[in-house]
């Protein structure tokens, strides 16, 4: 029962979506609107409260125990502290002005959030030097082929390129839309494939992975 | 004077026709007319009455490089509406109003006709996934090496070895992205080796749903192996639902735990280099799975093993040998080699001017 339960939900649920997904007429849009956009939102509420709880846990047991880098677990849940606060502060009856003038979310989020985002963002500049240093090494006919191609890639995608011979753009361009495109297509048709076949497999119930053992 | 003049030449549209706008849910009408051809021309007003009406009323204008507009407000379904249009010059002035359209109601329909292609398709390829998961049964079919797949179980020996812990990192997609259903289908194996090994399995996550699901996924898979014991919730956890956040929390535990096997499977974006560095530098053994084509070249360069594309949907199958499922891939196969010669079909019969397959195509 309790496999056979998800998967007949899965089977019906899956269908009917799949049917509704050829029909325009509003009562299958309020349906959709229904059962997917209002379900899972009232799902997400309450899934939501389990992930704090699980990042709770998580962060306590991390502190309790004094693991490597405990104090970042203390650092995590000052910010969740002060974050909330600035969210729901200006609510509470006489230090709304307090908390809108001290911890104003647009300024926590803008001034510490959004830069500590970008500084992690921009770390990705020195993985790509890094990644393309190892990835760039001559060692096999592929490898070579690999760096050739990249360089003349990364000479025409610069004004340098250019300015050495006015024709490298176009070789770059061709490069980019024949032999990379056709590539990409390939794998991407073959993922649309596994997309289709893994959500027929589910619905169908062959698939039965995700719920946990074979 | 040669304002009057202006305004004397100005033209209005010809042949104005309205319709109910097709494969919609209704309230929509489509407005089309033939285009002025006047270097005064600046644009179209339209104008529409309810049927029984004398007077018109502007309901938008449009720029002169167009000639159709869609008429979505205020429309009710089933009411008869007319429809003018008249020409703008770039001085102001204005033509006549053009002969009314024929009286047109909007409708709901009940079937996308321009999606019969894609209906088409699905029911051929479930009629393909049916016929060879039933066909397997009982048989051994080929299934070709996948290098990826076949060192999980090396890596997952190897952080027994090492004593280390495995990183399991489902991608940063919600559940009802494929590939991370795709990535929940491959977590359930891997924890269940690392039970069978008695090696901690670490699986932070992105989306609440994702991390209750995995929770269950591990846990179920500790039961299988016959150690429910050795499995620990807190180990399977919500990490943040902020992109790089959820990075930098990752690569925390990378540096301070020092997984010995890293795997990154699922739906992967601008962080996937981050964490695949991150546990480059590390020294874990990386195996990575994603159908992300942008992020695929960043798994190749940083990770011992990279599970590409449609691999990754192969992979229970491949992991589990299941009949049925090894039947599917076939099915895929078939899938991918109807589409392959009808795409060769296309190009050669389009090399004649005959676009049977490629209309069928572009109406998707």
């Amino acid at each position: 029962m309790r496999r056979t339960f998800p998967l007949v939900i899965a089977f019906i649920m899956g269908f009917v979506m799949m049917i509704q997904y050829f029909i325009p007429h509003p009562i299958s849009q309020k349906f959709y609107k229904i059962m997917v956009q209002q379900w899972l939102i009232i799902i997400s509420i309450f899934f939501y409260v389990f992930a704090w709880r699980s990042f709770g846990l998580y962060h306590i047991n991390k502190i309790k125990r004094r693991k490597e880098g405990w104090w970042a677990s203390v650092v995590a849940f000052v910010g969740v502290f002060f974050m909330l606060l600035a969210g729901f502060g200006d609510r509470i009856p006489g230090f709304g002005n307090f908390i809108v003038k001290y911890f104003n979310f647009d300024d926590l989020y803008n001034y510490m959030f959004a830069p500590l985002q970008a500084t992690m963002f921009s770390l990705l500049a020195f993985f790509i030097a890094s990644a393309a240093f190892r990835a760039f090494k001559a060692r096999t006919l592929e490898a070579t082929l690999l760096l050739v191609t990249a360089t003349i890639v990364m000479l025409g995608r610069v004004p340098l390129g250019a300015s050495l011979w006015k024709g490298l753009p176009e070789v770059v361009e061709w490069i980019l839309m024949y032999p990379n495109m056709a590539a990409q297509r390939g794998i991407m048709i073959g993922v649309g494939l596994g997309m289709i076949a893994t959500s027929l497999k589910i619905i169908l119930g062959i698939e039965r992975s995700y719920l946990g053992g074979d | 004077m040669l304002i009057l003049l202006i305004i004397g030449l100005l033209e209005p549209p010809s042949y104005v026709r309205a319709y109910d706008r097709p494969n919609d849910g209704g309230g929509a009408i489509v407005i089309e007319w033939e285009p002025v051809s006047d270097t005064l021309l600046k644009g179209y007003e339209i104008f529409r009455r309810k049927a029984g009406e004398e007077k018109f009323r502007k309901i938008a204008y449009v720029g002169k490089g167009r000639n159709s507009f869609v008429n979505s407000i205020g429309i009710k379904d089933g009411l008869k509406y007319e429809y003018a249009v008249r020409s703008v010059g770039i001085d102001g002035s204005y033509s006549e109003l053009s002969i009314p359209a024929p009286p047109v109601a909007s409708y709901p329909q009940w079937f996308k006709k321009h999606k019969i292609n894609t209906l088409l398709a699905i029911a051929i390829y479930l009629f393909l996934l049916v016929y060879f998961t039933q066909a397997a049964k009982g048989k051994e079919l080929f299934i070709r090496r996948i290098s990826g797949l076949d060192h999980l179980d090396e890596a997952v020996g190897r952080a027994t070895e090492m004593g280390k812990p495995i990183l399991y990192v489902p991608g940063i997609s919600g559940m009802s992205d494929i590939a991370t259903i795709a990535s929940i289908n491959i977590l359930s194996p891997v924890a269940k080796k690392a039970a069978e090994y008695d090696t901690p399995i670490i699986v932070p996550n992105r989306d609440p749903i994702v991390t209750m699901v995995a929770q269950e996924v591990v846990k179920e898979a500790y039961t299988e192996a016959g150690r429910p014991d050795a499995f620990k919730r807190e180990n399977v956890f919500f990490l943040s639902d902020s992109q790089f956040a959820y990075a930098a929390g990752v690569d925390g535990i990378m540096v301070r735990e020092k997984p010995a096997t890293n795997l990154f499977i699922g739906m992967f974006y601008a962080e996937s280099l981050i964490l695949a560095e991150t546990g480059n530098m590390t020294g874990a053994i990386q195996i990575a799975g994603t159908d992300a084509v942008a992020q695929l070249p960043f798994f190749i360069a940083a990770c011992d093993y990279t599970i590409m594309g449609e691999e990754l949907y192969a992979a229970s199958a491949y992991l589990s040998r299941d009949p049925k499922l090894v039947g599917s891939i076939k099915a895929q196969d078939w899938g991918k080699a109807l589409l392959m010669g009808l795409v060769v079909l296309g190009s050669i019969l389009s090399l004649f001017n005959i676009d049977l397959i490629l209309k069928f195509f572009a109406t998707i």
